[in-house]
This record gives C-alpha cells, sequence and structure tokens, in this order.
C-alpha cells in the first residue's frame, strides 16, 4: 500500500551515486523520507524524531563506500538503528528461583490478552511446565469462560473461582491463585486481567493491587500491532500505573507496519519479547528485532 | 497553538497536531498547504485564527451534512432490518452490538441479535450476556457453525418473531486474510436472500493507526460499508484516520463508543470530534 523507503530514498538519490561524503541537502532530503516512512508505519512522532536525529548524526559521519550506493548505505545505517532500539539478542523469559514463575498480562482493551494467556499456557506446556492460567478478568462479559476455552485448547488447568461479568474481586482471586498454584504443584502461573485505558485511575491501581497480590516476575505488556500514534501515551501509562518487563506485540498475522514496536520499545526502554500472530493457540513467536525492521520499513 | 505569531514554530505544531491524532501525513499535508493559503489570502495574523481555520477545514473533511442516521425500520414486507457488524479482531463488535440493542430497545423496538461469531472462544455467551443485559433474545449455534448459516437462522427467528431489527455480530477477522472475508462475504449474501442488508457497520479501534483505511477500503470492497462505529474514544486516542476513511470513501462515521457499559454508545458529533482532535 505504501512505498517503501527503498523506493522514496531511491527517487530521492536519482543520479547520485559515488560521492565521498553526502551533502548537507542530501542528508536533509534522506531523513525527510525516512521521517514520512516512519510515520506511515505508525512510529509515534517523538520516536521519529529522536530516530531521525540519530540517523543525521551517522549519515553526516558515513564515508559513502564504494561497495554500497547512498540508497544501500543510509538504509543500513536506518536498519542498524532500528534494531539497536528493538533490543538486538532477543531477551528470554525469566524464571522464578523457587517456582511459581508469575506471569501477570496487562494492556488495553481487545489487545490480546486472553488468547496470549493460551498460547503462552500450550508453549510452556511444550516445554515440560505445569502452568496455570488464573482467570482474574471478571468484568469483560465472559471474560472467564473464553479463558476457560482457551485453557481447554491449551489442555491446561484454569483457575477460576469466580464467574465474572461483575462478580467477584480479581485482587482476591489472584492471592488465591498463588495458594492453589502451590498446593498443586504448578510451577508457572499466567494471571489474565480485564483490559484497560492507561487513564482509567482506578482500573490500573486495580492493576496495582492484583500485581502486589501475586509479585510477578514478568509483566508483559500486550499491545496490538495496530495501534497509531497513542502507543507512546498508553505504554507510558501502564508502566507509570502497574509496570511492566516485557511487550508482546499482537496481530502480526495483519499487514499493519507495526511502528508501535518501536515507539513502545524506544520510550519505555522494554524490550518485545513475543509476537503473536494469530488466532490459534500456536500462532506465537520470539520476536525477532532484524523482521521487525524490514516490516516497519515495508521491505 | 500557542504562539503570537505565525512563524514556522506554529505551523509545525498544527502538524504535530494532526500526525499524533492519527490523521496521517498524506492528510496533514494537504491540510496544512490548504491552511497556508487560506493565511495568506486572508491576512490571518494570529494562532487563535489559524486553529479556527484548522477546526474548520477538518469539519469540512469530516463532512457534517452526510446522513448519519441508521437504518433500522422493519420493512413493509414485515421483515426486520438487517444490521451486520463487521472489524478486524478486538475492536469492540460485540459490545457495540450489545450497546445498540440497548439503544433500540429504548426507542421501544424489538431486537434479535445473531450470534455469527462461531469461532472465538465464548463469543456466542459474550454476546448472549449482552442481550440478557438489555432484554432481547440472542439466536446462536453450536460452537464452529457456519456462521452465514448462524446469521440466516437470526433473520428467521426475528421474522418470526416480527422483530424491527435483526442486529448480527460476525468473528474479528484481518483483512488480508482472504478466507476469512469470503467467509464475511457470503454471511452477507445469505442475509440478501431475503432482502437488501440495511447497514453494514465496521467497527474501527479509535487507537488504530494508519492501517484503519487499509480495514475501511478492504471491508467495503468486500461487504459495502455503509456506517463506521469508531469505538474506544473514552481513551486517549484521537481516532484522527477517520478523517482518511471518510474522505477516501465517503462512509460517515455514525456512532462512537465511548466505554464498556451498555449506555456508552453515542452519535458521531463531528464538531465535538474536530475539537478533540484539535484540542
Ligand atoms: N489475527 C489475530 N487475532 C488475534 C491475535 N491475538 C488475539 N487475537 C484476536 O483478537 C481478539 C481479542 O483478543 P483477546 O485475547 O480477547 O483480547 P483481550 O486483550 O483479552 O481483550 P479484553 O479482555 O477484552 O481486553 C480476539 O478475536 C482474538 O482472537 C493475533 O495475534 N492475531
Ligand atoms: N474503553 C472502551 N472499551 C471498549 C469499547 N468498546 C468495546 N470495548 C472493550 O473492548 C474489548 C473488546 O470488545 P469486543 O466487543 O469483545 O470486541 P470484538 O470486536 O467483538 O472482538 P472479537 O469478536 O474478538 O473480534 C472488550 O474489553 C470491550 O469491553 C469502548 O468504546 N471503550
Ligand atoms: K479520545
Ligand atoms: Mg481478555
Ligand atoms: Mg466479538
Amino acid at each position: 500500500m505504501f512505498t517503501t523507503l527503498q523506493d522514496r530514498l531511491a527517487a530521492t538519490f536519482k543520479g547520485l551515486r559515488g560521492k565521498g561524503r553526502l551533502s548537507e541537502a542530501d542528508i536533509e532530503a534522506t531523513t525527510r523520507e525516512i521521517r514520512t516512512a516512519l510515520l506511515e508505519a505508525d512510529v509515534a512522532l517523538p520516536v521519529v524524531r529522536e530516530f531521525i536525529a540519530a540517523v543525521r548524526e551517522r549519515a553526516r559521519g558515513a564515508e559513502v563506500s564504494q561497495a554500497l550506493n547512498p540508497v544501500q548505505q543510509i538504509i543500513k545505517i536506518v536498519n542498524e538503528e532500528l534494531i539497536g532500539i528493538l533490543g538486538g539478542e532477543t531477551r528470554r523469559l525469566r524464571f522464578a528461583k523457587t517456582p511459581p514463575t508469575v506471569i501477570l498480562l496487562a494492556g488495553l482493551q481487545g489487545a490480546g490478552k486472553t488468547t496470549l494467556a493460551g498460547k503462552l499456557a500450550l508453549w510452556l506446556k511444550g516445554q515440560g511446565h505445569q502452568p496455570l492460567l488464573v482467570a482474574a478478568d471478571l468484568q469483560r462479559p465472559n471474560a472467564v469462560n473464553q479463558l476457560q476455552v482457551v485453557g481447554e485448547r491449551a489442555g491446561v488447568v484454569v483457575f477460576a473461582p469466580e464467574p465474572g461479568n461483575g462478580v467477584g474481586d480479581p485482587v482476591a482471586v489472584a492471592r488465591a491463585a498463588m495458594a492453589y498454584a502451590r498446593d498443586k504443584q504448578h510451577d508457572v502461573v499466567v494471571v489474565d486481567t480485564a483490559g484497560r485505558l492507561g487513564i482509567d485511575a482506578e482500573l490500573m491501581q486495580q492493576a496495582a493491587d492484583i500485581r502486589d497480590a501475586v509479585s510477578p516476575d514478568e509483566i508483559l505488556y500486550v499491545v496490538d500491532a495496530m495501534v497509531g500514534q497513542d502507543a507512546v501515551t498508553t505504554a507510558q501509562a501502564f508502566l507509570d500505573g502497574v509496570g511492566f518487563s516485557g511487550v508482546v506485540l499482537t496481530k502480526l498475522d495483519g499487514d499493519a507496519r507495526g511502528g508501535a514496536a518501536l515507539s513502545v520499545a524506544k520510550v519505555t526502554g522494554r524490550q518485545v519479547m513475543f509476537a503473536s500472530n494469530g488466532e490459534g493457540l500456536g500462532d506465537f513467536d520470539a520476536f525477532h528485532p532484524d523482521r521487525m525492521a524490514s516490516r516497519i520499513l515495508g521491505m | 497553538l500557542s504562539r503570537d505569531s505565525l512563524d514556522e514554530d506554529t505551523w509545525e505544531e498544527v502538524e504535530d497536531t494532526l500526525l499524533t491524532a492519527d490523521v496521517g501525513v498524506g492528510p496533514t499535508q494537504e491540510l496544512v498547504e490548504r491552511l497556508r493559503t487560506r493565511v495568506r489570502v486572508l491576512g490571518t495574523r494570529s494562532p487563535e485564527q489559524v486553529r479556527d481555520l484548522l477546526r474548520e477545514e477538518l469539519l469540512a473533511l469530516v463532512a457534517p451534512e452526510l446522513d448519519r442516521t441508521l437504518a433500522t425500520t422493519r420493512h413493509p414486507d414485515g421483515r426486520p432490518a438487517v444490521v451486520l457488524v463487521v472489524g478486524v479482531n478486538g475492536t469492540g463488535k460485540t459490545t457495540t452490538v450489545g450497546k445498540l440493542a440497548r439503544v433500540l430497545v429504548s426507542e421501544e423496538k424489538d431486537v434479535v441479535l445473531g450470534a455469527a461469531d462461531t469461532f472465538r472462544a465464548a463469543a456466542a455467551e459474550q454476546l448472549t450476556t449482552w442481550g440478557e443485559r438489555v432484554g432481547v433474545p440472542t439466536v446462536r449455534g453450536p460452537e464452529g457453525a457456519d456462521p452465514a448459516s448462524v446469521a440466516y437462522d437470526a433473520l428467521e427467528q426475528g421474522t418470526q418473531l416480527e422483530a424491527d431489527v435483526v442486529l448480527v455480530d460476525t468473528a474479528g477477522r484481518l483483512q488480508n486474510k482472504v478466507g476469512l472475508m469470503d467467509e464475511l462475504g457470503k454471511v452477507k449474501r445469505v442475509l440478501e436472500r431475503k432482502g437488501p442488508v440495511d447497514e453494514v457497520l465496521l467497527v474501527l479501534d479509535a487507537t488504530t493507526g494508519q492501517n484503519g483505511l487499509i480495514q475501511a477500503r478492504v471491508f467495503s470492497e468486500v461487504v459495502a460499508v455503509t456506517g463506521i462505529v469508531l469505538t474506544k474514544l473514552d481513551g486517549t486516542a484521537k481516532g484522527g484516520i477517520v478523517v482518511a476513511v471518510q474522505r477516501e470513501l465517503g462512509v460517515p462515521v455514525k456512532l462512537v463508543g465511548l466505554g464498556e457499559g451498555p449506555d456508552d454508545l453515542a452519535p458521531f458529533e463531528p464538531a465535538a470530534f474536530v475539537d478533540a482532535l484539535v484540542e
């Protein structure tokens, strides 16, 4: 749908080849194209600005090599900067020294938390763990049933002592889940929570209370790859409100460029750890910064 | 827009306002160009005036004259009005169906819900809970059933019950999934055996960035969208992508979602939307 950065830069550099250094005018034209490409990929404006500044700096210093044409050279710089922000090597899940390891899921409404809970459960089970899913979304209609179905499909136990649909206290459920997990020797506990807005102070406090009840080893912020400029505002609100240690990008099977990955990683300093790419429980993968960089640039 | 002279900073602020609201690079540049021309012609001086002009231009793009009413009147032959609700995963379709049913019930209409999302875990249960909440029946099929046949059943039952409106909820699907889009086309065609579908509402999440335009394009091609529902506007996102959607497709935003409760659905108000966007 959108022009690739490669094409944009090729047009900018028409007729330009093998110069010693890029001129200021070249760099100016280049950064304008990069800016547009990033904005069309939904990278948040403040992140675009910082990114452009870094690329400009490197482009100034770069000696245009004989082997690469200027377009390739710029793309290489942009790519390296992107991968730098997206985290280089993928970080692995942190497991507790004394089980159970607790993973808390948080994010906006509809981001893909409950589905992710099922995916994590299946994946963990495949690695020989005995995960427990905890139904701590007692708000959204039939969220508890949804988690039960997902748990059944994954073949794992779901701790769901309250019916939900407005009945029950999610903090109490989370606390009870810990006792249950220890008793039944589950070595990983995945807590599903209700979707909430960054500006909903009351629900954000509830998330913090759930956190304090379970002392998670990982808090995963779940974010939809289609998200636009709001990505930074909301990620910051979750970071302040409940905190998180890693990010999961969902719905990557779509055709969104996924600039949110860059926005969230840059603003919060937290790595994207996993990619969710389908509705099936197996549609789940480690996050690959290099693939994401190419995707953002449309390459 | 707080400067007192029209320097480049002012224009940058205008541009930032639009970009950070997800209006998109193309529409933003066009808007700023048009504003610059108008400012030159009018000799406008203050940032305040520029802000007013911006509001004016945005409002024109959002086309306040478009008809935003929903076709929800029973047909003379006794057939209920049919509203088909579509969109990508997790935007708020099921919730919107529930809220819309509430609005229609308050207008004394008889409503039947059709749970044509037979795919997602507990989707039919979720819709049924909404039906119970607002006091309307939900027609559903077994898990994994053909969504088109569930939709058709809902229409048949709605006709038997002499309902005014049948609201059909569908599974979330990404617009690049050809098989799922074909399935949606079939749901609509099967409903059309009884007569035209009255409304096809595309539910767009206000947090969506530039992909929202592609969603609107593809869903329009497949099921001829008649209106947009812009959900989750109660959050910090502005939903600026609908500016491009309306501009390109001419499909009006008809409703906005403002929360998770049954009463959190409101008519789209162009002026209020634009005010929030430039805020
Ligand atoms: N295509 C696709 N759909 C996904 C993916 N992850 C989740 N979904 C779908 O997105 C929708 C929302 O997913 P949920 O898991 O219910 O999201 P949630 O964050 O738990 O939602 P709330 O609990 O309502 O806040 C469902 O239709 C899921 O099937 C993904 O990676 N790809
Ligand atoms: N804050 C807010 N949340 C909303 C709004 N509309 C829906 N939601 C929430 O968004 C989440 C997803 O809503 P659903 O109605 O299940 O979305 P859906 O499009 O039917 O999802 P799938 O069927 O899985 O594709 C739920 O947690 C809803 O409560 C809204 O206007 N504002
Ligand atoms: K808003
Ligand atoms: Mg959920
Ligand atoms: Mg639904």
